[in-house]
């Protein structure tokens, strides 16, 4: 955006997973190029287009041309890039990941989304409040200052069905009316940006990509409910979101959409920023609160709910990273636009991290009632390296796998609610055959009883239980009843917690069961891990015909646990070998199987 | 000539306090300044030292059981020392269904130590973290502020390699 008419515009893709994937080099060696050529370009910096497995990624806007996407551009492609894409103007179609009207090996990934809050991800430089104004921005709290009222803002957002992208899905236009008809004059706004599941990046995305969207959703939320000062709350894990976020505060105050009198107007609305530090169960509302008043992060009974009395408290509103980025969209292209995107009870689109064993993972964005096969099929282009489908993993510790019997479910809350998992922030690790189901639950409790915060008994002690005897039958050492034990802990949990941590720590063991009781049966009964990933219940064997005797494995072993001569059939002697995997990675001729 | 170790250690804990007091000037009092605070002194001495946390409560006029309490809570406050690289291994979950746990383990035969110890000459110091959201890059690990992605057993020791040589440490 903001591009002058006659300039070629580079922009390097600089989100987490770009800068991860070495981005930060590509920019400098594009910087080095550019100024030993004298190219006449404007260089710059967008966020997250969405392509994680591409990165990174670098766009190159010609002046009367449609924008162009070039993929994996590391230093030693940057020459070739500058020479053709830019001087000569070509395109490069080995390089190509989407151009519009050109055919990108990547087009399929974006062609069945529909970008409401990524609508700026990836497009402009996060780090410029022009780009921003450029692409339509500040608009929304424009709007509603000079033509809308506080209560016509709340009409608005109900009538739009936004519900909570956090995970519960509360009709967000609801917990407004709450908030604004609490009695009290001092009132806050937070914004909840402590992503905690693992395998989710979403709001981390939106905050590094298109902070001032954010801003701008929690500035309107502050006009409808009556609030003058924000907070939100970032996991100190992501520094890129944080440093981001610093510049488009101070930038929107020099700009007057932030601060004293907003736009000169009788509304004067505040933001800061609180770094997390470090504890999941802080993404729960009461947590995240005490969290910012400087104690440990422990959940509270509710009521009284934070509509009415919350951080320091007075009624406070809160509403995740995500939530607020629909805001601006629905204000100023209306609640019937987006009304019309979704399924009847669940409205416009939901941002997903789509990861695990998934041919293009990234961020995607779709409309509400898609089906979770189409997102995995279409958008993800399927499963990689030619295995099958097992399950979609959604909502992350809180939620649950959806088996692949499943997969047409469509996206909205009550349908994924319906199969045990839930909606969730937007976690979508897809599992294929050779993932083993028991130790997803595994894996899952190992984490929630971690973070466990310690206050309720059935909590901290019971997913402790549950964990022990998930290893155990990981381990091969499973007994008869294990499963009714865990189904009899589960519930008792679920009942006996207060927050949603715990009511929902069970939810990936519950659904494992549900759906693949058979791995359970032949873990405890048969000792035998089926999906061959427990490690406890494999063997590493060298397969004679093919073991030319190089000895490569027995030279990386850590254990010495593999002998031979030279030319001579190598042998893994199980008792020493850790499976460590080291000699199938090592191995050329794939002469190790598991068994 | 070697100088009385005491009397120079003696010195460092001043100059840390000194920061402390600086950092507490800079956040004013009361339990809301106790987190960012907490953060702060850790950023300027790579950890929380006993010494710290009490000059933190009397700064800050927060009983020492609050700091203590609040310290211990949050997973990013250390109460040990830690090396001057910090691996952090990705244990999300794209991580753990390809292999984070082998990529731990790797690095536990690189280093000689268990996942959650420093090695012996404070260089570096091994944790697993929940979700560094790099998720398409699975396996991964940080290493200070960089990103090493789709990590194998193999690209573990080439990693380590690369910072031992830069710090000059032939292995």
């Amino acid at each position: 955006m903001n591009i002058s008419a006659e300039k070629t515009k580079i922009s390097v893709g600089l989100g987490a997973c770009g800068i991860a994937a070495g981005a930060q080099k590509t920019l400098s060696a594009l910087e080095e190029a550019v100024a030993a050529r004298a190219l006449d370009v404007e260089l710059g910096i967008t966020g997250c287009m969405g392509m994680c497995y591409r990165e990174p990624l670098v766009e190159i806007r010609r002046p009367g041309r449609p924008p162009v996407v070039y993929m994996e551009i590391h230093p030693d492609r940057v020459s070739r890039l500058l020479d053709e894409a830019v001087v000569k103007g070509e395109v490069i179609p080995e390089w190509l990941a989407t151009g519009e009207g050109q055919a990108g090996q990547e087009d399929a990934f974006l062609s069945r989304q529909v970008r409401i809050v990524l609508r700026n991800c990836g497009r402009i430089n996060p780090e410029s409040i022009d780009d921003y104004l450029a692409a339509g921005g500040y608009k929304a709290i424009e709007k509603v200052l000079t033509s809308m009222t506080p209560a016509q803002v709340i009409e608005e957002i109900k009538a739009s069905g936004l519900r909570g992208r956090g995970g519960a899905g509360f009709p967000t236009g609801m917990k407004w009316e709450f908030c604004a008809k609490a009695p009290g004059t001092e009132k806050y706004i937070i914004c909840n940006a402590d992503e905690g599941d693992p395998g989710a990046f979403m709001d981390r995305s939106v905050l590094e990509s298109d902070p001032h969207s954010v801003l701008e959703g929690m500035i309107v939320a502050g006009y409808a409910i009556g609030s003058h000062h924000g907070y939100i709350y970032c996991r100190a894990e992501y520094p890129v979101a944080i440093h981001r976020l610093n510049i488009a505060i101070a930038q929107a105050e020099k700009r007057g959409f932030l601060g004293e009198r907003v736009l000169g107007r009788d509304f004067s609305f505040h933001i800061t920023i609180k770094e997390g530090a470090g504890a999941f169960v802080c993404g729960e509302e009461t947590a995240l609160m005490a969290s910012i008043e400087g104690k440990r992060g422990m959940p509270r009974l509710r009521p009284p709910f934070p509509a009415i009395s919350g951080l320091w408290k007075k009624p406070t509103n809160i509403n995740n990273v995500e939530t607020f980025a629909n805001v601006p969209w629905i204000i100023i292209n209306g609640a019937a636009a987006y009304a019309a995107l979704g399924t009847e009870k669940s409205k416009g689109t939901k941002v997903f991290a789509l990861a695990g064993k998934v041919r293009r993972g990234g961020l995607v964005e779709v409309p509400m009632g898609m089906t979770l096969r189409q997102v995995v099929e279409e958008v993800g282009g399927g499963i990689a390296g030619g295995r099958k489908l097992k399950g979609i993993q959604m909502g992350g510790p809180s939620g649950g796998c959806i088996p692949e019997s499943l997969a047409d479910t469509p996206i909205d809350y009550e349908s994924i609610t319906r199969t045990g998992a839930i909606m969730g922030s937007g976690g979508m690790v897809v599992i294929d055959d050779s993932t083993c189901m028991v130790d997803v639950a595994r894996f899952f409790l190992d984490f929630t009883q971690k973070e466990s915060c310690g206050k309720c008994t059935f909590c901290r002690v019971g997913t402790r239980r549950m964990l022990e005897i998930l290893e155990r039958i990981t381990e091969g050492k499973g007994r008869e009843g294990d499963i009714e034990t865990l189904e009899e802990l589960a519930q008792n949990i679920k009942r006996g917690s207060l927050c949603g941590l715990g009511q929902t720590a069970p939810n990936p063991v519950l659904t494992t069961i549900r759906y693949f009781r058979d791995e359970y049966e032949a873990h405890i009964k048969e000792k035998r891990c089926p999906a061959k990933a427990c490690r406890k219940l494999i063997t590493y064997r060298v397969i004679p015909e093919k073991c030319p005797g190089c000895q490569v494995c027995a030279k990386v072993c850590p254990v010495k646990a593999i002998r031979g001569e030279k030319r001579q059939v190598h042998f893994i002697d199980p008792e020493i070998c850790t499976r460590c995997g080291l000699c199938i990675e090592k191995c050329k001729l794939k002469a190790i199987e598991v068994v | 000539m070697n100088q009385c170790a005491c009397a120079s250690r003696a010195q460092a804990a001043g100059e840390d306090l000194k920061k402390v007091d600086e950092i507490i000037a800079r956040h004013g009092s009361g339990s809301g300044a106790l987190i960012p605070v907490l953060q702060k002194v850790q950023d300027a001495l790579g950890w929380l030292p006993k010494e710290a946390l009490d000059r933190i409560a009397a700064g800050l006029h927060v009983p020492a059981s609050n700091v203590y309490g609040v310290a211990t809570f949050y997973a990013q406050f250390r109460l040990k020392p830690v090396g001057k690289y910090i691996i952090k291994v990705c244990h999300g979950t794209a991580c753990h269904v390809a292999g984070a746990q082998k990529i731990t383990e790797a690095f536990e035969r690189e280093l000689g130590v268990k996942d959650g110890e420093t090695t012996a000459d404070r260089m570096f110091t091994l944790e697993s973290v929940a979700c560094l959201g790099c998720c398409s890059l699975a396996p991964v690990a940080m290493v200070q502020k960089e990103a090493h992605g789709r990590l194998s057993a193999d690209r573990v020791t080439k990693v380590v390699a690369e910072y031992r040589k830069a710090e000059g440490q032939a292995k």
